[in-house]
């Protein structure tokens, strides 16, 4: 770690969660924490509430598909420290069987929405959401189509090919 | 009671409990600027209780820039929030940048500061007229669209669009900016201020104005915070909080500005903050018009990523293999995960990158701060008079296309 304050937020985690901990790494300066899925709330709770950390912004929270991986769903967090001026991000991974995680309304209420719109495209559900129906899709849709297993286009067109023009 | 009138279904006996009636505003209403569905539980005019419906211009525009190279990608953030779209188009081509990890020179970041301040004042501009025409104040909105018009007519001499305007290349811009538009940009911040003061006298301490704003969708600091708010509708609330600041991009940190921050997050609070961000904004182009540099060029010495002359692939071997791979989309990208954000319009938009080393990004998902502040509305709303909701959503600046991406 090459900044000070993701040391020391690193730092902070372990102390509490050291087995929870899967990787932790620095990509662009940020530091990257990939978390025990399980304590994804209890982390978040502790990073908001523990007066070292004091990450009181959830800015950003969205979902990812690795199709290869064993655990191929995942949720990324970007959470923001305002007093330090000071970003991290949280991830998350599991089967797609086993898509169920613990949602963050009642830490912050920015997470609503956030939540239902990452279920909504990935299909991942958040236990203990308000309301997780479907926010920009219509609700009679089958699929969660953000995930890889939907192409953006029609499969049974002959006249591409994909060979040369990307995935 | 006798039987008789057990029997009799005719007697109509009142209901103890409170009948609330269902309005349904939306999706296409003319007063609500854009596509959104609220069913209000109403309660005469006081509004019990809101649930909004959206995605009704959802065009999937996550799924679209999976399948398309980096280049192609600015045309959909054009469509984000489009009352300001050089702002989502920079901010995207320095999210790119951030990954290839160009180097820009300062030339190009000031020109670049100055077109996303004049996007921020024309944004702005839609904002606080809009509130001013559900006021019922209808001459502000003439008198101040004309000067979005200006600024609209800058964007043209650059780059030919008006709305959507695709503007600029990772690595800078597509073309040098012509003596024309260094004109229109001088006659914009030289007549814009005095414009906006005669705006600002119509409105500002007007006593109907005051009357119907102060204290009209209200939202605290701390729930402002929970609930995710960035931008003017944050400052309003009394959170210094602005990313050209606290994460300074494109050299703004060179320039000398304050922010402007309310203290009740009323309607009027957030009227009066993008009336105070416009004239730091013009501020903003003045000094980067004076500190100009003379040389430095308008694009960054990328040949990767931008695109040589014309004259040049037609002569040069090498321009025209980089330009056959820009083209194609098959420059080599590194592989990596970046978040990036500016100040836009409304609050801190933000890109989520995910780079896999192909030729679309593996994954590319926006903060648009609209989504995230929209969930506040029935919050804010609720006990307040319908006309008074109308006004909320028009203050918050919810702008639909950054609503449903």
């Amino acid at each position: 770690m090459e900044n000070e304050l993701n040391k020391k937020v690193l730092e902070e985690l372990v102390k509490v969660f050291s087995d929870d901990i899967k990787n932790a790494e620095e990509s662009f300066g940020m530091l990257s924490v990939t978390v025990n899925k399980n304590k994804i709330f209890a982390i978040v709770k502790f990073l908001k509430e523990n007066s070292e950390t004091n990450f009181n912004f959830l800015t950003d929270l969205t979902g990812i598909h690795y199709p290869e991986n064993k655990e191929d769903l995942g949720v990324i967090y970007h959470l923001h420290n305002f007093f330090k001026n000071h970003r991290i991000r949280l991830k998350i991974f599991f089967t797609t069987q086993d898509s169920y995680v613990d949602s963050l309304v009642d830490l912050y209420s920015a997470a609503n929405w956030m939540e239902r719109e990452t279920f909504d495209f990935f299909g991942i559900h958040f236990k203990g959401h308000p309301n997780l129906t479907r926010i920009l899709n219509m609700e009679d849709m089958l699929i969660h189509p953000l995930r890889k297993e939907f192409p953006l286009e029609d499969q049974s067109r002959k006249d591409k090919n994909d060979a040369m023009f990307g995935r | 009671m006798s039987q008789l009138e057990k029997n009799n279904t005719d007697i109509i006996i009142p209901s103890q409990e409170k009948e609330y009636s269902i309005l349904n505003l939306g999706p296409t209403h003319p007063a609500t600027h854009g596509i959104f569905q609220n069913v209000l539980k109403m309660d005469g005019e006081i509004i019990i209780d809101a649930e909004p419906t959206i995605g009704y211009i959802h065009r999937a525009f996550e799924k679209l820039a999976e399948r398309r190279p980096y280049n192609q990608i600015t045309p959909i953030t054009d469509r984000l929030n489009y009352c300001s779209s050089p702002i989502n188009n920079i901010g995207w081509h320095l999210t790119v940048e951030k990954l290839i990890g160009a180097k820009i020179p300062k030339r190009v970041d000031y020109m670049r500061v100055i077109l996303m301040e004049l996007s921020r004042i024309a944004d702005h501009i839609v904002c606080n007229a809009v509130i001013g025409v559900d006021t019922g104040a209808l001459t502000g909105f003439v008198y101040l669209f004309q000067q979005r018009e200006h600024i609209y007519e800058v964007f043209e001499e650059m780059c030919g669009a008006r709305l959507t305007t695709n503007i600029g290349r990772i690595g800078g811009f597509e073309r040098e900016w012509s003596n024309k538009v260094w004109e229109k940009i001088e006659k914009f911040v030289n007549n814009f201020p005095s414009a906006l003061q005669e705006f600002e006298n119509l409105l500002a301490r007007n006593r109907i104005f005051m009357d119907r704003t102060i204290n009209c969708g209200p939202i605290s600091a701390e729930r402002a915070l929970n609930y995710g708010f960035t931008g003017p509708n944050l400052r309003a609330a009394g959170v210094d909080y602005d990313v050209r600041v606290m994460t300074p991009y494109s050299s703004y940190e060179d320039f000398e500005f304050t922010i402007p921050v309310g203290t009740q997050g009323d309607t009027y609070d957030r009227f009066m903050v993008r009336l105070e961000e416009m004239k730091q904004s013009i501020s903003i182009i003045k000094q980067a018009i004076q500190k100009m540099p003379v040389d430095g060029g308008f694009h960054a010495d990328i040949p990767d990523f931008y695109l040589p002359p014309k004259e040049d692939v037609y002569n040069n071997m090498e321009a025209l293999i980089y330009h056959f791979k820009i083209v194609m989309g098959e420059s080599t990208i590194p592989k990596g995960e970046v978040y990036f954000c500016v100040e836009g319009g409304n609050g801190e938009l933000g890109f989520y990158l995910v780079s896999d080393g192909g030729r679309t990004p593996y994954r590319l998902h926006f903060r648009r701060p609209c989504f995230i502040y929209y969930q506040a509305y029935p919050e804010m709303i609720k006990g307040s008079f319908l006309s008074d909701a109308i006004l909320t959503m028009s203050s918050m600046n919810v702008i639909a296309g950054e609503l449903d991406a």
